[in-house]
């Protein structure tokens, strides 16, 4: 097993770096000069020129990748022209909020798409297929800014049951001590039950938001895949075994029809991850997908290759943690390293 | 086996009572009816066999028995009565008793009936915890006993493997396991043997037989093969469209079968003493055959026959100069799987060592001579299909020569190979005739194909006019051309196959088990199809099988090939009724026949 992540793992070296020449080449080639606006709009000729020197930005494209790239090996992500501050530090501070965002939201869509997606399979065409079938259009088809404003307009605003919008706590609770950079988890560590439930309830909106959204391709997914391995010989041989419909459909089927789902929660995951900006706009959320895009806007060269790698090798890793669990599920993965 | 006498012992109430059943399943064009009023009645200790062709409705009378059909199939009419429980009013807990307990079911193609997830052992104990047949911390040990009883060799590393790290033979006899591990009174075997080899069936049916008799349990044998029936049943009962046709104790029906239906079927089931004419049904003599009537006036047709190879600007050699075909010293190697392997395969050039390679094919010589059809015969994961695929240069030889014509053609590399000329020399027939068709073209377009690639006819309407020649060729008709693969009947898409297979006028086809997935009366049909194209097109065949029956009645010699070496060969005859090897004489043996 480990052999086969370490072959993993050495197989994403070369992707890796295209990330990185690629990133590279696509900032450099967005519309708009960095040293410009920076200098600010007042500034005379020389002094964007200087601000360019200042940047690197006047050298070739060949030496200022040689730069980013020993830059890179140090761990030096570069630092942000907008905030000033270090990529690396950013991304840190920022990861966890959205990770924590993602994951939960995750969990929420999990825990209602997995069960209704059975549920449609095993009785297809009856009330809890439509329920299914209105549920997962509904979801893909309200965009997260227009659900996430309404749980806003309705929680917040009409019932006062949840907090205000802003960020991931509320101003009269300091963070947890960071352990694991998750609020929820490092409160827990800490035994402050009352940040706990302060992080839990500002999570709560924003966590239902991306669960809505991301209900319908893992609900469709549980559907199909349930149906086809449903319809399969071994379930016939179990359900002429007198095996209960529980362990039939459960143990039998569930099982073997997870694999599709495990593949669709992967891709799912990664694509919230970096894109939930919209959500983390309207919640005020401190989140690495707004950074990005702040940074963009702003020709911010930095934070936007920091994010695309630190993308990247999430996605690497996810991928990466998917296989593993396939081969838990399947042992006839397991052979193929 | 005919034990005993079947009519003094039984009981006057029979285990199993299937009075006026009807099965109705809703599909998109309406309600079909897949069984019809049939009455069947299974006495304790008996073994009945059902017999049929595909669609006959035999294996939804089981699952009506067991209550298991599809969303869309249910019970119209009739009753079903197992041991004085009525199945059709028993609520769904009652069922869930009765089945795996009371009666349970094997299945066709074991492999797919076992859960790939789960160690079989396991799957064994889920059976027992359900139906309460151990404790908890005997459970283990009961399953290892099971899987000990169906003869399973080192049972207790075997309760540890899943299905994909079995053969098929074992496979099955994990499902039987799993049937027989709460000793039920009634098994139901649903074609348990189909797909599996010769001399696995055997065993697997007589181990079957043998649990089942000395459990004093009742077998209900489903299956298309007669001569399984003849030799495993004491009653048969044949099924055609959903109807019982016939029904009698299983010497007599063979004797004297009373039906058309059964005779017909009787015919077309290959067995010694009876030429490939014989096969075919008495009211379609050969004068009468449409097929032939079609392929008949096409032997002199200019542009076919043996006369298309000098238009194509081939120089031939004298006849019988050199056989068409010399294979010599073939040999396949596979690496082994795994890090290491190909880890040292990087690092070291030159031949892997001796224990990192698997010969599929281990050094075989033979030769087919023009005109001749020779059949390549052995069981699974003997090497037949590597070399029919290397003749075929679909894929590399490791070592040996393939000379064709002259010209060797195992130095050229496979994918080279499909754009030479060659390549419509050597065509091929695959043996699932449904997946050997691209679902998105028709008929036409299918046999277009490698003309469209690789032939010299150009134009729509010449293309055309190939292809309806080749349908009436293969005696498919001109109106069926545009229609999709699943528009069409079994023996229909063979025919495609075959008019594919022989747009080009090749001089060898290699008929890879060709008639494996078609019912028997429609395989009798498709054998003396072609043999009469090889008759009227001078082709040679390489026809590989496991059925020894059906190798008879096409091929003039025979190979046997036994891991990846030739064990025995030479005239059809000679194989088949003085066999020389051991191994011969073992999987002449293991086939069931009919008593004639």
């Amino acid at each position: 097993m480990l052999t086969v992540i370490l072959k993993r793992l050495l197989i994403a070296i070369p992707s890796l770096i295209g990330v990185v020449i690629v990133t590279f080449l696509l900032t450099r080639a967005l519309p708009g000069d960095p040293a410009a606006y920076f200098a600010g709009p007042a500034a005379t000729k020389e002094a964007i020129q200087e601000v360019r020197v200042k940047l690197g930005l006047d050298k070739s494209l060949p030496r200022q990748f040689m730069r980013y790239v020993a830059d890179l090996a140090k761990g030096d992500l570069g630092q942000s022209l907008t905030t000033g501050q270090p990529v690396v530090t950013e991304i840190r501070n920022r990861l966890p909020a959205s990770a924590e965002l993602t994951l939960l939201g995750l969990i929420v869509s999990v825990a209602i798409a997995i069960p209704l997606g059975i549920f449609a399979a095993v009785k297809p065409n009856s009330w809890i297929d439509h329920t299914c079938r209105v549920m997962t259009t509904a979801g893909v088809s309200l965009p997260v800014f227009f659900t996430g404003l309404i749980l806003v307009y309705v929680f917040y605003y009409l019932l006062g049951w949840a907090p205000a919008p802003l960020g991931r706590l509320d101003i009269f609770f300091s963070p947890p001590p960071p352990v694991t950079g998750f609020y929820l988890i490092d409160s827990a560590v800490a035994g402050n039950v009352e940040t706990f439930r302060a992080a839990l309830n500002q999570l709560f909106l924003p966590a239902v938001t991306l669960g809505i959204f991301s209900l319908a391709p893992i609900a469709r997914m549980t559907r199909a895949s349930m149906l086809a391995v449903l319809a399969s010989d071994f379930v016939r041989t179990a359900r002429a075994s007198g095996l209960t419909p529980f362990t039939v459909v459960v143990t039998y089927a569930f099982r073997n029809a997870m694999l599709p789902v495990v593949t669709t929660l992967g891709m799912v995951f990664s694509f919230l991850l970096g894109a939930n900006v919209l959500v983390e706009k309207v919640f005020a959320w401190p989140g690495i997908g707004s950074y990005a895009v702040e940074a963009l806007i702003a020709s911010d060269f930095a934070p936007v290759q920091g994010f695309v790698l630190t993308m990247a090798i999430m996605y690497v890793l996810l991928n990466l943690a998917i296989d593993v669990l396939y081969g838990v599920i399947d042992p006839r993965v397991r052979l193929e390293g | 086996m005919s034990g005993g006498l079947p009519m003094s012992n039984h009981p006057p109430v029979p285990l199993l009572d299937i009075k006026d059943l009807t099965v109705e399943f809703s599909t998109r064009r309406g309600i079909v009816r897949a069984v019809q009023n049939i009455d069947l009645q299974v006495a304790k200790g008996e073994t009945v066999g059902i017999v049929g062709e595909s669609g006959s409705g035999k294996s939804v009378t089981s699952f009506a028995v067991m209550r298991i059909l599809d969303r869309a199939g249910r019970i119209a009419e009739g009753s079903v009565t197992f041991s004085g429980i009525d199945v059709r009013a028993a609520d769904d807990s009652q069922m869930r008793d009765l089945r795996g307990r009371e009666m349970s079911m094997i299945f066709q193609n074991p492999r797919a009936a076992l859960n790939p997830i789960r160690k079989v052992g396991v799957q064994i104990e889920d059976v027992l915890r359900q139906h309460a047949q151990a404790d908890s911390d005997a459970i283990t040990s009961k399953a290892i006993e099971i899987l000990d009883q169906v003869r399973i060799a080192r049972p207790r590393e075997r309760y540890h493997a899943y299905p994909f790290e079995l053969s098929g033979g074992m496979c099955q006899r994990v499902v039987i396991a799993l049937a027989l591990a709460c000793k039920p009174q009634l098994l139901i075997a649903d074609e348990p043997t189909t797909g599996l080899d010769v001399t696995t069936q055997k065993t697997v049916m007589d181990l079957v037989t043998e649990l089942t008799r000395e459990r004093g349990m009742s077998t209900i044998l489903i299956t298309h093969d007669l001569g399984l029936a003849a030799v495993y049943c004491d009653r048969v009962v044949v099924m055609e469209k959903g109807h019982v046709v016939e029904s009698a104790v299983s010497a007599a029906i063979f004797k004297a079968p009373a039906h058309p239906y059964t005779r017909k079927l009787m015919r077309a089931t290959p067995r010694p003493g009876v030429g490939l004419r014989d096969l075919l049904p008495e009211e379609a003599l050969p004068a009468d055959e449409p097929l032939f009537r079609h392929a008949r006036p096409c032997a002199g047709h200019p542009g076919l026959g043996n006369d298309t190879k000098d238009v194509d600007g081939r120089d031939k050699p004298g006849h019988d100069s050199e056989p068409l075909l010399v294979v010599e010293k073939l040999v396949k190697e596979y690496p082994r799987r795994g890090l290491t392997t190909s880890l040292s395969k990087l690092f070291q050039r030159g031949p892997a060592p001796e224990p990192d390679v698997f010969r599929a094919v281990d050094g075989i010589s033979f030769t087919i001579a023009r005109g001749e059809s020779v059949g390549l015969v052995g069981e699974s994961g003997c090497g037949k299909s590597t070399t029919s695929m290397m003749v075929m240069r679909l894929i590399d030889t490791t070592d040996g020569a393939i000379r064709f014509g002259g010209d060797d053609i195992g130095a050229i590399p496979a994918k080279e190979f499909a754009t030479l000329p060659l390549r419509k020399r050597i065509q091929m027939v695959f043996q699932d005739p449904t997946d050997s068709l691209n679902p998105r073209f028709t008929a036409a377009r299918a046999i277009a194909d490698p003309i469209l690639r690789l032939g010299d006819v150009r134009g729509r309407n010449a293309v055309r006019a190939r292809c309806e020649e080749l349908a009436a060729q293969v005696g498919l008709p001109v109106e069926l051309l545009d229609r999709f693969p699943h528009q069409l009947s079994g023996g229909q898409k063979a025919r495609v196959g075959i008019a594919r297979a022989i747009a080009l006028n090749p001089d060898l086809i290699i008929l890879d088990e060709p008639t494996a997935a078609l019912d028997v009366s429609v395989q009798a049909v498709v054998l003396n199809l072609l043999q009469d194209l090889k008759d009227t097109l001078g082709m040679s065949y390489l026809f590989v099988s496991h059925d020894l029956n059906v190798v008879r009645l096409l091929c003039d010699r025979v190979i046997v090939m036994q891991a990846g070496r030739i064990v025995e060969q030479g005239a059809t005859g000679r194989v088949l009724f003085a066999p020389e090897a051991q191994y011969t004489r073992d999987l002449l043996a293991a086939i069931p026949h009919p008593p004639v």
